[in-house]
């Protein structure tokens, strides 16, 4: 964990003992220098899981080509339509495996190992050092593949989104991270109870695949509860219905935004209720 | 043989524990399971009446097969384990005792299946009572038969693939890319994102005679009764094929494998 920055965290730190924000854009740089340097020693590695990502990406893509050879819509959805749909919860979900996924899922090794006493005494939030400790640069390169088969489908499609439609989609999309990233944390906590993580893991990758289907597909109680509850079906589905025009009212993003503080302040209060019953694993 | 049996028994014993794991697994996919049925209930709407030779009672209940041979045939942690095996150096007693390792492997993912067959049974069955309307039964027993026939070889045929795919930690570090890799054709040309017989004839030609179709695809079609006469034993003569050439190359590949083996930490 040693870096050539570590000291300069030091140093900063001392005159700030209420923490600004420059002390936490400084040590955000740190780690994101480290995680550099973490990602070039395995060059090979790094490189396979992008392809990995790329291949699973293009999968999705032929499977709604695939429908799309059988019919010529779902609903009042179009086939360049549903792919911008997948394209746009795939940016989504790669910039949140960038930033937050592998933090969120160490979690449950922290806790389990007792390596948590560690980062509760560092003189800043622990939340903020759990969360995003580590740095998946590989997230970035598969966010732009998203961007580019978008840029695509918006050629097919024959749109030119304005530039207050870019802004708001970047925006929800910011919505729709915060989303995922505070129902993960929320489900990571549990492990402060339980010990075995990778059925939280897996949860997450079965619940956040729906948020790539059209949800005019969806009726009923699913759609409730993917709506209201668990807000999967608005995370990449208000974003591109931006884009493409197809909000009839601004009812959906105000209830993306709503909804997306709703899951950070109740992952913030689980953690929290968390923390005070948290006893050591080790010691 | 008898030593074998008890590596089931301990393997059953050691799965256990994962129990409550297995449970949330099998009930959390289920959720995209239900997804996939609602995205094909939109593409039938109200008008469409079939669909590249499907109804909407037949693809879902397509859809319903799939799962409960997933469950009964799925390699889950078997491959990671065989990888760690291999680069913790845990395997250095294996060679030194007269028990074969594939063969301890291929019990103790038979115990594997059990117990995940077992802690999946409630909410699958649940699941499929939901759907109840169209979760049809094969038509006939001897159907059935070949259906269980079919079922075995599917389950040898994916560990055989997956214990020689792990078996690449002989000479990289780390397999699990690779591993990924392979999962993303056994998805989509094993027919689980969808039956293949939907694709262009032409594609489908092809890919019968890869060994994906035969890891998912094929026991479904045999239980919908959607294959039978020549179709069938040709159908089942490939696999057949497929699992000793399978078998084959795991055999070859551990030989290879084992001449690198360094037994690092051993």
């Amino acid at each position: 964990m040693e870096t050539p920055r570590s000291d300069s965290i030091h140093t900063n730190s001392a005159p700030a003992p209420h923490g600004g924000l420059q002390r936490y854009l400084t040590i955000y740089w740190a780690l994101w220098r480290n995680s550099v340097v973490r990602e070039m020693g395995f060059k090979t590695n790094f490189i396979l899981w992008i392809l990995v990502e790329l291949l699973w990406f293009a999968l999705q893509i032929t499977f709604i080509s695939v429908i799309y050879s059988h019919t010529d819509h779902i609903a009042d959805w179009t086939k360049w339509q549903v792919v911008m749909l997948v394209a746009a919860s795939h940016f989504i979900q790669q910039v949140f495996t960038a930033l937050f996924l592998t933090n969120c899922v160490e979690i449950s090794e922290y806790i389990r190992k007792g390596s948590l006493d560690f980062m509760l005494l560092l003189p800043i939030n622990t939340r903020f050092i759990v969360s995003l400790r580590k740095v998946d640069l590989g997230g970035f390169i598969n966010a732009a593949s998203a961007l580019a088969v978008m840029t695509y489908c918006a050629r097919r499609l024959g749109i030119h989104p304005s530039a207050a439609q870019i802004a708001g989609f970047l925006l929800l999309c910011g919505s729709g991270l915060l989303v995922h990233y505070s129902l993960l944390f929320l489900l990571s906590c549990v492990s402060f109870w339980t010990v075995r993580a990778q059925g939280i893991v897996w949860g997450y990758y079965n619940l956040f695949n729906i948020s790539r289907l059209p949800d005019a597909a969806f009726h009923g109680f699913f759609k409730a509860l993917f709506t209201y509850a668990l807000p999967m079906l608005l995370v990449a589905n208000v974003p591109a219905k931006l884009l493409l025009s197809k909000l009839g009212s601004p009812f959906e993003m105000m209830l993306l935004l709503g909804l997306s503080f709703v899951c950070f302040f109740a992952s913030e209060s689980l953690w929290r209720f968390s923390l005070r019953h948290y006893t050591s694993a080790s010691s | 043989m008898n030593k074998y049996w008890h590596v089931i028994s301990v393997g059953i014993q050691n799965t256990l524990v994962y129990r409550m794991n297995f449970l949330f697994r099998s009930t959390f996919s289920l959720i995209p399971l239900f997804a996939t049925i609602s995205l094909w209930r939109a593409v039938y709407g109200e008008k469409l009446t079939e669909l590249a030779g499907y109804t909407l009672p037949e693809m879902i209940s397509y859809y319903l097969v799939l799962t409960v041979v997933d469950a009964l045939t799925a390699v889950t942690e078997d491959d990671w384990q065989i990888a760690s095996d291999i680069k913790d150096g845990n395997i250095s007693q294996f060679l030194l005792k007269p028990i074969d390792y594939l063969s301890y492997r291929l019990c103790l993912y038979t115990a594997g299946r059990l117990v995940f067959t077992i802690c999946a049974f409630v909410p699958v069955t649940l699941f499929i009572f939901g759907q109840r309307e169209f979760f049809r039964l094969p038509p006939d027993v001897t159907t059935f038969l070949w259906f269980g026939l079919s079922l075995i070889l599917t389950a040898l045929l994916q560990f055989f693939i997956s214990y020689t795919m792990a078996l690449l930690a002989f000479w990289v570090l780390e397999v699990s890319t690779f591993i990924f890799i392979l999962f993303a054709f056994e998805y989509i040309a094993g027919g689980h994102l969808f039956p293949i017989d939907i694709l262009p004839p032409v594609v489908q030609k092809v890919l019968l005679f890869t060994p994906f179709p035969y890891q998912l695809f094929f026991p479904v079609k045999i239980y919908l009764g959607r294959v039978s006469g020549d179709a069938l034993y040709g159908g089942l003569l490939i696999q057949f094929g497929w699992v000793i050439a399978t078998y084959a190359l795991a055999r070859l590949v551990w030989n290879r494998g084992i001449r690198k083996y360094s037994a690092v930490g051993g």
